[in-house]
């Protein structure tokens, strides 16, 4: 078995308000980023997965997604996968 | 009839809707805890009470929905028992996919604590039979994710099979704007299941039950119920 390492970017899916994101853009704007728009505030989540290959991670972490982490009525997930070797 | 409420780490209306069950409804009420397997062949309906369940780690009610308890709840919901589901026992409920759609942020994102009104949409359901028909209930809400949001198909399909049992609106029952506390998609306040045997709503009726509280709204809920059953 390998250890794979899973990073996984969620976002509440486009056209969903994101009201925590809108909040924080209004505060911006109301300092000295009055440039700055379109504020979206997600998650991260970080994760260790043991699996044969790639590909079965890459599987394991898809259904953890798509169970639990996120919610696939509201958000759209990315997931990253990296074996450790490099590090 | 019996009762059972559903205690996870968090909930923190479990105590009120046990006394709402067996000091103002009158019922035989026991606990369940999260980590039990089994669910007594006597409980009628179990209440999936408000509070924070598992911290709302990650979002409200997601990690609640994998309990041990909840997988027998699943399955007593899908075998046709009753179960209720008061604010974060809603979002269990939705998180298990017991009823459809999600509960957001509201979209003031404030906590939103106070009395609201509600209009019945439905009045055949085993938890509306007994709310007299021109009557908007009063009952209190408290929750910072209330937000009730479903695609259009799923709202489409709610609406048309009269699944959409409250909606929140003002004091003379007129659904608006300003009288959505949190963002609810078509002010959604309560549904139930196709099956009609599952309720989630918001509003904490265990809270609307006593006397000395000043207002019984809520167990008008809780009557409907026993009425169905008896």
């Amino acid at each position: 078995m390998i250890n794979y390492s899973a990073k996984i970017k969620i976002m509440l899916k486009k056209g969903i308000l994101d009201v925590q994101g809108k909040t924080v853009e209004n505060a911006l704007n109301s300092m000295e980023f009055t440039n700055i728009h379109n504020v979206r505030i997600g998650k991260y989540v970080e994760l260790t997965v043991e699996a044969q290959n790639q590909d079965e991670a890459k599987k394991i972490v898809d259904q953890a997604c798509s169970k639990l982490i996120a919610n696939p009525i509201i958000e759209d997930y990315e997931i990253s996968l990296n074996d450790n070797k490099g590090e | 009839m019996k009762f059972a409420v559903v205690v996870f780490p968090g909930s923190n209306c479990d105590a009120d809707a046990f006394y709402a069950i067996r000091d103002n409804a009158n019922q035989q009420v026991q606990y369940l805890w999260h980590k039990d397997t089994k669910i007594p062949t006597n409980i009628d309906c179990i209440i999936l009470p408000g509070g924070f369940s598992y911290g709302d780690y990650l979002r409200s009610g997601a990690i609640a929905r994998f309990s041990p308890i909840m997988q027998e709840v699943i399955s007593f919901a899908n075998k046709g028992g009753y179960v209720i589901g008061i604010c974060n026992g809603f979002q269990v409920l939705t998180e298990a996919h017991l009823l459809p759609g999600t509960l957001m942020r509201n979209n003031t994102l404030n906590f939103v604590c106070k009395d609201v009104y509600l209009k019945t949409l439905n009045f055949n359901t085993a938890f509306t039979n007994q709310i007299p028909k021109e009557k908007i209930l009063r009952i209190p809400i408290a929750h910072g994710e209330g937000n009730y949001y479903a695609d259009n198909d799923t709202l489409k399909a709610l609406w048309d099979n009269n699944q959409v049992v409250f909606q929140y609106c003002d004091q003379n029952g007129t659904v608006n704007n300003e009288s959505n506390p949190n963002g609810s998609l078509m002010n959604i306040a309560g549904i139930i299941n196709k099956t009609g045997n599952v309720l989630g709503m918001m509003p904490h009726p265990e809270r609307a039950s006593d006397n000395l509280l000043g207002n019984t709204d809520g167990l008008l809920i809780f009557k409907s119920l026993i009425n169905k059953l008896s």
